[in-house]
């Protein structure tokens, strides 16, 4: 621990410290040297494949794939055309940009996944070089042609192929380019010569970066920082020119002496530093160049390849793995010699303090004195996480726990997370997973994503162990592991169905909210549909097998699962999509088995298809419904012909229905049709379409008596209706004569009231007086009420002694005038009330 | 703007709050001006959830109803479609786009209350697809009323359930239900009654399954829910309402919260002004509980309304008097700092008096009683075996149809099916009389059940009756004691159910439960750890009443009593497919083949 700052170099005011994260457990016979590497960011795996113009053209160059400590995970010979760049996608994708454009996929297994192409022009003008790089839109890959285009994908999941204007006077590739990220488009720079350009969608715009010197120096190199807020321009001078990369700023111009254009060049700045600084790399020299005029010069004894990192910059070489940071600020305060920051104190206080020392308390005593105990061990806490070594994370953490003792109102949350943080890296850091992530990395990837990581990885048992550790919700965490596990489980080939969905279905019973149907389609595209349909079966979401099922043309299966899942939407998609599969006759047989879909189907016929609904009934025998249909569509029919022939044949359905009473309603209503077209051929009657009461009152009205008198008898109409009609009839004209003459008729079936009534709603007092005699003992009192007879109907009420009749009466009488006639009215309500 | 929602039990504007939330981000997606074309039949219960100020915060700058031809002129960035996902609607919207020759403007639709694929296929046939920007959903099922009352307002539920056996309600009730589950907890305990009771609950549990692991961990809001299918209970809604709310949506019918009345009542009387300038406009009342009075009057049967109106009357004159009182500046003040209360208070008074003055009108009629006489005969169970003579005259003098058959249903409905020969009269009578054309209504009303021929000699009817003491011969009117007073006698099957499940529980009517259709269960739904309610001593239950098929506002107002009973132990939230009284809902079952378009 003494030796902490051994490897620390100052630049300006900061410090630089070289960690060293492997020894590489591969064994390179050529080294680097003439190779193609890719290496992902955030501790990625490493690709490797030998340039092919180095090789004879008869050879295969192997294509290899390594974890960050030099574990092989994949290898295997390239079998097609020519490489110019190896790349790796966010998703941990392995990404070969041929010299024909092709762009193929491969994962981490070294399976191949799929291609695209970046463009047919480029299958002749080849790719002379090629970038893949990372925007919040996902990996994105750019090339320049040999007839110098420039043609961006910014998303390959989503490709969209973008060709960029032409650059004045370009010929062959540029000198060097880089893609940026500004103002949410992607653009690319390059340098012509001493020239540089700014390429966007539309437009080729020529760039100065202010103060470049010496003026007309031609820019052999150029990086870009991976947050793209920065830009490095390396001059055939050897000037290295820093700025912002909207190019309006400089920040720096350092003179390296050196004229050979360097082999990489990587920023390497930690967040939130003030101090951007770029690393250089040639083959024997490493040198790192801030913003003073400073530098620090690394000998390299290997050829050494560099990655960028967020807050850093990996350096991967034949023998060992090494990152380059800025030292963190904390730990520079705890660490830096004869520090008397407060952790440093504390650190040191519970050194002595182990050491069974009183100084101990000294050290204390003098962080309390300052007040900056909570302070000391934020910092130790903080300081741990940014620590590679095990041993320094565990005196700090130690530290800090014993810092807490004397604190009484300390969150312990930054401590307690931290210490998951650190076990978790800790794991991920181990050779033998091999993702040497920082703190800081980890923090801005998400567990989420580094989950994601171990999965590609097919490290599920560590996946698993780690969203326990950190309680992760097991629908994100174990269960989309499982999921994973599983997907990768059906393509392997070799078991037989039903061991591999006795494997599954064992392994993911416990686990929530499994996709069943998502492992199902993984399985179906390898080509195992009965697999598939195995699998389907563990599905809970009916909804998700119907897609799949439709897929495998298992439509049977599909809409019994489309039912179950209660979605009508999903069952009409089926209905809709069985119809058009299969001839008419299976297509109703199906149905026929499946009533919830034969009733959504008819729900829809009779909105859309009503010739179809018919068929259905047809094919069912459903009489019944095969009248009422007959019945409504009889309304569709313009002409009275065609209209009698379709309710006939609903006549013959609903006797085939053995709906006797339908069956003679509809004839019924034929014979009325009939006879009103009749009359209204010869009278002009306009009765069509009338109802049989309507007709009647229609003929009545207009004084054809005989024939209203002939439809009362053909349809037997209740003669409680015709009386009704007729009295109304009579009254409405006026025709008080007739009325009388029909009240002395034959013996009235609705009683005399009505014959009050109807007078009354002419007003005419005097007809109405002559019914109330005729009328019940039992509606007198109404009657006499109704032509506003109150004495009258006092008398009646008394007489009948009917407590409500009487009651009835009383709320007719007006108290003023009626005095005498409202006692006389209490007082039988009384009598009548003792009974 | 929504406090009624919150002075219940259960805070429904959480509900209501994230169906804004949602509306909002679906115009946020729409960047821009807009205007928004209506399936006119959306926009009552939108109002409910969001006004017009919401919308224009977000740049909604016209609204149009969805019908055929060109668009009307808008000079807008974005147009969006709200309509239900109906067919025929589609076809309405193709014809919009096809018309529309700007070019320059953005479309969306969103589909309420779910997208579906037949409709995309159907706009995809139509060649219009392509023209939308944005295709989606606004899940609206369960829309908050008040304070203790849900509905999704699905006007033909029941007769697509019970009808023509499509159960898509039923799975937007299940949907609904799982979002309420997701702002209020899991519900322990669910019972049911009916076929379609259980076609949900199946569906939730399976939806529970499906969503296992994304488990919300809320404490649970709701302790029970119960499943009632309309069909269980045929009687309650076809007969007349005598709570005062009922009576108001008997009578002028309430839609989505509003009722219209007939202005002449509501004049404005000025002195100096003759009456020749009425109101022509129908006056339009917004009613909920937010409306101090009326939540006091509106579960009241309507004879004890006008006692509470006049006691209130006395209250508010008493309190305009105290300004005689104030003496001091301060109590001046303060008698000033109430006036705004209390000028609300006397014109919702003003308002109330002229509401019941009205429906006073027309419960004092003969017709009204005699009306009322029959179906409490029926209700009792006197001569019902026979033709009715009421009916029939009502018939003869060709009485509104939907009267006529409330009437014939509620005959059939209380003898468990009418003698074939009884029934084949009516039938004959109403074909006759209003047309041959209402065949096929006839032939819904079988096959529903609430029109049926007697099969089975035994007609459990008085049965049911006498165990769940259906009718109460002395219905206390004034201050009540039991829910029987909301039908002024009858209580209400539903609510019955209702109230044994909470006290002794369902197991001592397993004999009438079996008589009535469809299955009873219960289950119960597994509670995350740490989740389980401790129970304060006399702490009430609550009880979610979901009324698959449409509840009145009788029975909503049975329920209210329940809850307020000090002895219950139980509050009572309710939710339902539709707001529904006994012509409304028949008249979802009618046909109408005449007016179809050939």
């Amino acid at each position: 621990m003494a030796f902490i700052t051994a490897n620390w170099n100052p630049l300006g005011e900061a410090f630089y410290r070289k960690v060293e994260l492997y020894d590489m457990s591969w064994v390179l016979r050529d080294g680097l040297r003439d190779s193609l590497v890719a290496a992902a960011p955030y501790g990625g795996p490493i690709a490797m494949m030998k340039e092919s113009r180095c090789l004879s053209p008869s050879v295969r160059p192997q294509l290899e794939i390594y974890t960050a400590s030099g574990v092989i995970m994949a290898t295997f010979p390239w079998k097609s055309g020519p490489v110019v760049l190896l790349g790796w996608s966010v998703s941990d994708e392995l990404l070969c940009v041929q010299q024909d454009g092709t762009v193929l996929v491969y994962d981490l297994t070294g399976a191949f996944q799929r291609h695209f192409s970046m463009g047919q022009e480029v299958v002749q003008s080849h790719v002379m070089e090629a970038k893949v790089f990372h925007s919040p839109y996902g990996t994105g890959i750019a090339i320049v042609t040999g007839s110098s285009h420039f043609t961006l994908a910014t998303n390959i999941d989503e490709l969209k192929l973008r060709r960029l204007p032409e650059v004045p006077g370009l010929q062959g590739s540029p000198s060097c380019w880089a893609v940026l990220n500004q103002d949410r488009q992607t653009k690319v720079l390059l340098a012509n010569g001493p020239d540089l350009y700014l390429l966007d969608n539309t437009s080729c715009t020529a760039v100065v970066p202010p103060g470049v010197s010496p003026q007309g120096s031609v820019f052999v190199h150029m990086a870009v920082s991976f947050s793209y807020k920065y830009l490095a321009l390396f001059t055939d001078t050897g000037h290295l020119w820093t700025g912002h990369a909207h190019l309006q700023d400089k920040l720096s111009e350092v003179d390296t002496k050196i004229r050979s254009p360097p082999k990489q060049m990587v920023w390497c700045r930690r967040p939130k530093s003030q101090q951007p600084s770029v690393v250089v790399m040639w083959d024997r020299l490493l040198l790192v160049a801030g913003i003073c005029n400073d530098t620090i010069q690394y000998p390299l004894e290997e050829q050494c390849v560099c990655v960028g990192e967020l807050d850093g910059v990996r350096l991967v070489s034949p023998s060992r793995h090494e990152l380059l940071q800025e030292v963190p600020l904390v730990c520079e305060e705890i660490f830096k010699i004869a520090s008397m920051s407060p952790g440093a104190l504390l650190l040191e206080a519970h050194k002595e303090y182990q050491k069974s020392s009183q100084k101990a308390d000294e050290y204390l005593r003098e962080i309390k004195e300052q007040g900056m105990l909570g302070e000391a061990v934020r910092q130790c806490v903080e300081a741990a996480g940014h620590e590679h070594d095990t041993h320094t994370q565990k005196a700090l953490l130690r530290a800090a726990s014993f810092g807490k003792c004397f604190l009484t109102n300390l969150s312990p949350e930054a401590f307690v997370g931290v210490c998951r943080d650190l076990r978790v890296l800790n794991a991920v850091r181990d050779p033998s997973i091999g993702i040497p992530i920082t703190h800081t990395q980890y923090k801005q990837m998400t567990v989420q994503v580094l989950i994601d990581r171990l999965v590609y990885r097919r490290l599920h048992p560590l996946a698993i162990e780690v969203c326990r550790y950190l309680k992760t919700p097991e629908y994100q965490g174990v269960s989309r592991i499982l999921r994973h596990w599983a997907c990768t489980k059906v393509q392997q080939k070799g078991d037989s169905d039903d061991v591999i969905v006795r494997c599954i279905s064992s392994r993911l019973a416990e686990a929530p909210g499994i996709s069943y149907s998502h492992i199902a389609s993984k399985a179906y595209d390898s080509g195992r549909t009965e697999l598939a349909i195995k699998l389907l079966d563990y599905e809970a979401r009916s909804g998700e097998q119907v897609p799949l099922l439709l897929k495998m043309k298992r439509s049977q299966l599909a809409l019994s699962k489309a039912i179950e899942s209660g979605d009508t939407d999903l069952v009409y998609t089926v209905v809709s999509y069985v119809k058009n599969e299969m001839n008419r006759g299976d297509f109703f047989m199906t149905l026929r088995n499946q009533p919830v879909a034969l009733s959504l189907y008819r729900q829809f016929c009779k909105l859309q298809e009503q010739e179809t609904l018919k068929d259905l009934y047809n094919q069912d025998d459903d009489h019944q419904e095969l009248a009422n249909y007959y019945v409504s569509a009889s309304y569709r029919e313009k002409r009275l012909e065609s209209r009698l022939s379709v309710l006939q044949s609903a006549v013959d359905e609903y006797n085939k229905a053995k709906n006797e009473f339908s069956a003679k309603a509809t004839e019924e209503e034929m014979r009325l049709l009939r006879f009103q077209r009749k009359l209204d051929d010869e009278k002009g009657a306009g009765l069509l379409g009338l109802s049989l009461q309507a007709t009647m009152e229609a003929l009545l009205a207009s004084g054809l008596q005989k024939q209203a008198d002939h439809l009362y008898r053909d349809f037997r109409v209740s003669d409680k209706r015709y009386w009704w009609l007729k009295l109304r009839s009579l009254a409405e004209k006026e025709e008080w004569e007739e009325l009388e003459k029909f009240s002395k008729g034959k013996k009235s079936p609705v009683g005399y009231l009505p014959f009050v009534e109807v007078c009354m709603k002419r007003s005419n007092k005097y007809e109405a007086k002559k019914y109330v005699t005729k009328v019940t003992p039992e509606q007198r009192v109404r009657a006499h009420l109704a032509v506003g007879d109150v004495e009258g109907a006092a008398e009646a009420a008394i007489e009948r002694r009917s407590e409500a009749e009487i009651g009835a009466v009383i709320s007719h009488c007006s108290s003023s005038s009626q005095r005498l006639l409202l006692d006389k009215l209490q007082r039988a309500l009384a009598t009548a009330n003792r009974k | 703007m929504a406090a009624h929602l919150t002075n219940g039990r259960v805070n429904l504007n959480i509900l209501r709050e994230a169906a804004r939330k949602e509306l909002r981000e679906f115009l946020d997606k729409c960047a821009g001006t807009k205007a928004i074309v209506w399936d006119e039949y959306l926009t009552g219960p939108f109002g409910l959830i969001a006004q017009y100020s919401l919308l224009k915060e977000h740049e909604v700058e016209k609204m149009f109803t969805l019908k055929g031809g060109r668009l009307p002129p808008a000079d807008v960035k974005n147009i969006i479609f709200f309509v239900r996902p109906r067919l025929e609607l589609m076809d309405i919207i193709a014809e919009n786009v096809f018309s529309d020759k700007t070019n320059s403007r953005d479309f969306h639709i969103l589909f309420v209350p779910r997208r579906s694929m037949l409709c995309e296929q159907r706009l995809k046939e139509q060649g219009v697809q392509g023209s939308f920007t944005n295709i989606d959903e606004y899940i609206l099922d369960l829309i908050p009323y008040d304070g203790d009352l849900l509905s999704m307002e699905s006007e033909s539920a029941f007769r697509e359930c019970y009808l023509e056996n499509d159960q898509t309600s039923l799975y937007h009730t299940a949907k609904g239900l799982m979002t309420l589950q997701a702002l209020y907890g899991t519900i322990p305990q669910i019972y049911g009654k009916g076929e379609c009771a259980r076609h949900v609950a199946n569906m939730m549990l399976r939806m529970k399954r499906e969503f296992a692991g994304s488990q919300n961990q809320i404490l649970p809001v709701f302790d029970t829910l119960l499943l009632l299918d309309r069909n269980v209970d045929l009687l309650t809604p076809l007969a007349t309402q005598l709570t005062y709310e009922g009576l108001i949506d008997e009578i002028y019918g309430i839609t989505n919260g509003y009722v219209k009345l007939p202005p002449e009542k509501f004049a404005q009387k000025k002195q100096g002004e003759g009456s020749k300038d009425l109101p022509t406009e129908p006056k339009k009342l917004q009613l909920n509980s937010a409306e101090e009075l009326y939540a006091e009057i509106r579960d009241k049967n309507f004879n004890a309304v006008g006692a509470a109106l006049s006691k209130k009357a006395k209250i508010i004159s008493a309190a305009f008097e105290e300004r005689h009182n104030a003496k001091t500046v301060g109590e001046i003040k303060q008698f000033v700092s109430q006036l705004p209360h209390m000028q609300a208070a006397r014109s919702s008074l003003a308002n109330h008096t002229s509401i019941a003055e009205l429906i006073k009108d027309i419960t004092t009629s003969e017709a009204f009683f005699d009306n009322l006489t029959v179906e409490q005969e029926f209700m009792t169970g006197v001569d019902t075996d026979k033709v009715n003579t009421y009916i029939e005259d009502c018939i003869a003098q060709k009485a509104p149809l939907i009267k006529v058959l409330r009437l014939v249903c509620m005959q059939s409905v209380c003898s468990n099916g009418l003698k074939q020969k009884v029934l084949d009269f009516y039938k004959r009578e109403i074909l006759q009389t209003y047309g041959y054309e209402h065949m096929l209504t006839l032939n819904n009303l079988e096959k529903t059940g609430l029109l049926k021929p007697q099969t089975s000699s035994r007609n459990n009817y008085p049965t049911i009756r006498k165990t769940l003491k259906l009718w109460m011969e002395d219905a206390n009117e004034q201050t009540p004691n039991d829910i029987s007073y909301v039908y002024s006698g009858y209580a209400p099957l539903s609510i019955r159910l209702t109230q044994v499940l909470a006290r002794p529980g369902w197991r001592s009517i397993e004999e009438v439960l079996k008589m009535l259709p469809g299955p009873h269960f219960e289950e119960r739904q597994q509670l995350p750890a740490g989740l389980h309610k401790k129970r304060q001593q006399g702490e009430n239950r609550t009880t979610l009443v979901f009324f698959l098929g449409g509840v009145t506002y009788a029975e909503i107002a049975a329920l209210r009593f329940l809850s307020q009973m000090e002895d219950s132990g139980m509050e009572y939230i309710i939710a339902t497919t539709k707001l529904i009284n006994g012509s409304s809902w028949v008249k979802s079952l009618m046909d109408h083949p005449e007016t179809q378009c050939p």
